[in-house]
């Protein structure tokens, strides 16, 4: 990255709302995952 | 009860986290902080004069030339960004200390790293600055604070907001000194860069060792702050906490919020595995009864045709 | 057990709407005088002590308490104990009702609450572990929401959109527990930010997983607790399975709460011993720490367990008591009582009867809700035209 992160609360500000966003993916991804392998189960 | 295993799994991220990394944080270089001596402060309360006039702040019950209110330990409120209080001399015969008390400007605020809605700012001056236009008024920033500043306007209704030492952020981005600082006539307060003011507190301890304890205060305290103390007595006889260690206020949290990827990455994994053991375990037990039926059922009718054979 | 007559029935609920009604008339005045003058008119809140019980007893204690909804439906529907099935959807709305009322508390204890969505669609303050909790108890409640909606819809006759829900059972259950271990933990990880402030004993980097061990044992034990109060006022709308269930309900949590508390405590224990704190044992603090540890975990664990090996379904309700209270306890100690314990005791706080008073209205208005749904929806029963469909 270009920027400089001059204190921990900027760098963490930055990290943690990408981790976020990557945790919201992360929980739709697993499903769609989850679906994709469970749907020719038989029940 | 998998999930209480897989627990100690996130124990061992618990304890580390987004902070452990060898990243070492200076600060915005060039910021500004102030020298407090608490040797020169005589307790004149000029500087609180100065700062209610400078935020404009409502008129206080007693005027600041009143000096009766000293005889009572004070902390901020919402009407006083900065008090100075008198503590006794333990040499008798020497005079009361007095020392001002204001926000210290951390430059790891933990008001900032605790506030869900970034109403705080470390600005590049130093100023730890507060928006009121996005506050919702949780007050975890009062929890927070290692040094009990931020207040907050409880009698408000509608717009209740914390209120606490701004560093005088907009005369300082203008070249002018903060109003306690100016106002100060006997220079117990110096303004300056901070690495600065370090070398001047350095020097002064250096020059005089008998009159200074060999600390400056705020220097590494939560990780260093803009507003530092020089102090001829403990720093703890004057109500300043020693014990607040080192470590800057977003660490003590970075452990805990570090886990919440973990959780989300691997809890669906090691849950739906569970899912998928019990319902195995469930198609099994149900194959084994439906042979075991069948076997018993076949049994009856060989033995039924065994009698009917006989007869 | 005594159930109660219909004749019994209408003069206790009487009473209760006696009752209700005057709580509820108290907490709408006290309501008003919340937001006409502010925090100040209505708390002992003040700059030492922003935190009253409205966070440690709503919110702390509401989120740990209606914890029963996740452990639940995991236990019933990951881990396959059809036993339990009955105590699903009792335990799905009291979490339901529990969260809602959480966010219904901190309508009254934020300063600006019509801000509250702020920290989502305006600014992101992602260093605080209160953003984590906001988002995750959100989340959560909705899926609690989507959780709870089949009894509503069999209640209203809405079959498809209940039978395309009821699909996602599975999925809503993993959501829940992932969602529930995040804010239940990060409910003590908020406490992470104030070493100076919370005394050794209660203060550790383990507080995260103590408060989500605890949250589990105040889930398995409010079921417990909430099955003996609906036996002995709802047992009219309970269908047979219920009846057959309940014990084995009783008996099953009580077990894994008795090993659950014992894990705790082994690792309260071991938490002391990171940090070296063993001489403050020795002081006030140690003494009342002792009191939450030994008389709040160490006894419900082992009464748990004598309940459950001699099979007294009547010491494991009581003891599900006690463990409720611990939880409780712990959540205050961490909150109020060995929070600014090095502080002067006129800067201590103690709650304001109007605090109180809101927060008696706000459990109030949870029962009466609880008790609209319960002799409505099949919560106790399973509705005739879905037998047996989940």
């Amino acid at each position: 990255m270009d920027h400089i992160f001059y204190t921990l609360h900027d760098f963490m500000t930055h990290t943690e709302s990408v981790t976020y966003l990557l945790v919201i993916a992360t929980l739709v991804g697993m499903t769609l995952v989850w679906c994709f392998l469970t749907g020719k189960d038989e029940d | 009860m998998g999930w209480v295993g897989a627990v100690g799994l996130s124990t061992t991220f618990v304890k580390s986290g987004a902070a452990a990394t060898t990243k070492h944080f200076t600060g915005y270089p060039n910021s500004f902080a102030i020298l407090h001596d608490i040797t020169l402060c005589v307790g004149c309360r000029t500087c609180e004069a100065a700062c209610n006039k400078v935020n404009e702040l409502p008129q206080p019950d007693k005027p600041f030339t009143d000096l009766s209110v000293l005889e009572t330990k004070r902390r901020t409120t919402t009407k006083a960004f900065t008090v100075v209080n008198k503590y006794d001399n333990s040499v008798p015969s020497e005079t009361p200390i007095f020392y001002k008390k204001q926000c210290n400007h951390c430059l790891e605020p933990a008001c900032a790293s605790a506030c869900f809605v970034r109403a705080f700012t470390k600005t590049k001056t130093g100023a730890v600055i507060y928006d009121s236009s996005v506050c919702v008024g949780c007050r975890y920033c009062m929890v927070a604070c290692p040094f009990e500043i931020p207040t907050y306007e409880y009698d408000q209704a509608l717009t209740p907001r914390i209120r606490k030492c701004t560093m005088c952020y907009p005369r300082v981005v203008e070249g002018q000194l903060p109003g306690c600082v100016e106002a100060c006539p006997l220079e117990a307060l110096s303004f300056g860069k901070r690495e600065n003011i370090i070398k001047i507190a350095r020097e002064r301890i250096r020059k005089y060792p008998d009159r200074y304890v060999d600390h400056i205060y705020g220097e590494q305290e939560m990780g260093g702050t803009n507003w530092m103390y020089l102090s001829g007595v403990p720093f703890k006889d004057l109500g300043m906490r020693e014990d607040l260690g080192i470590t800057p206020a977003p660490q003590l949290t970075a452990g805990a919020l570090s886990s919440v990827p973990i959780i989300v990455g691997l809890w669906p994994v090691l849950l739906a595995g569970l899912y998928g053991i019990s319902k195995r375990k469930e198609k099994i037990a149900k194959t084994e009864q439906e042979q075991a039926v069948a076997s018993a059922l076949d049994k009856e009718k060989s033995a039924t045709s065994q009698i009917e054979e006989k007869s | 057990m005594a159930q109660v007559t219909t004749a019994e029935q209408k003069s206790i609920f009487s009473l209760f709407n006696f009752i209700a009604l005057i709580i509820v008339g108290i907490g709408l005045y006290l309501t008003y005088l919340r937001f006409a003058g502010g925090l100040a008119a209505v708390t002992n809140l003040s700059d030492y002590n922003p935190w009253g019980i409205w966070i440690s007893f709503d919110l702390l204690c509401g989120v740990a308490l209606a914890a029963g909804g996740y452990v639940t439906s995991s236990a019933v529907y990951l881990f396959g104990m059809k036993k339990y099935h009955s105590a699903v959807r009792p335990a799905i709305l009291t979490g339901f009702l529990g969260y809602a009322l959480v966010f219904l508390a901190i309508n009254y204890d934020v300063g600006r609450p019509w801000r509250l969505p702020y920290p989502l669609i305006v600014q992101q303050g992602t260093t605080s572990v209160l953003f984590e909790v906001g988002l995750c108890v959100a989340t959560y409640l909705t899926v609690l929401f989507v959780e709870f909606s089949p009894a509503a819809m069999e209640w209203l006759g809405l079959k498809r959109a209940r039978n395309l829900v009821v699909k996602l059972t599975i999925l809503l259950t993993i959501f829940g527990v992932v969602l529930s271990t995040m804010h239940q933990s990060s409910l003590g990880a908020l406490f992470l930010i104030a070493p100076s402030k919370l005394h050794p004993l209660w203060y550790s980097p383990y507080i995260p997983v103590y408060f989500f061990i605890t949250s589990v044992v105040a889930g398995l034990s409010m079921v417990i607790f909430e099955s003996t109060l609906s036996h002995r006022f709802f047992a009219y709308k309970m269908d047979e399975t219920h009846f057959k269930e309940a014990d084995g309900v009783t008996l099953g949590f009580g077990k894994a709460a008795s090993f659950v508390l014992a894990g705790y405590f082994a690792i309260k224990v071991m938490g002391i011993s990171a940090d070296n704190n063993w001489h403050y044992l020795k002081t006030g603090y140690g003494s009342w720490y002792l009191v939450e540890l030994l008389g709040f975990v160490a006894l419900p664990s082992l009464l748990y367990a004598i309940g459950v090996r001699v099979k007294s379904l009547t010491l494991i309700k009581w003891t599900s008591v006690l463990a409720v209270l611990g939880v409780i306890l712990n959540r205050f100690n961490v909150c109020l009582i060995a929070f600014n314990w090095h502080l002067p005791s006129a800067e201590r706080y103690f709650p304001h009867w109007m605090e109180i008073g809101i927060s008696v209205f706000i459990v109030m208005i949870g029962l009466i809700l609880y008790r609209f749904i319960v002799t409505r929806m099949p919560i106790l029963y399973e509705h005739p035209d879905y037998k047996d469909a989940h």
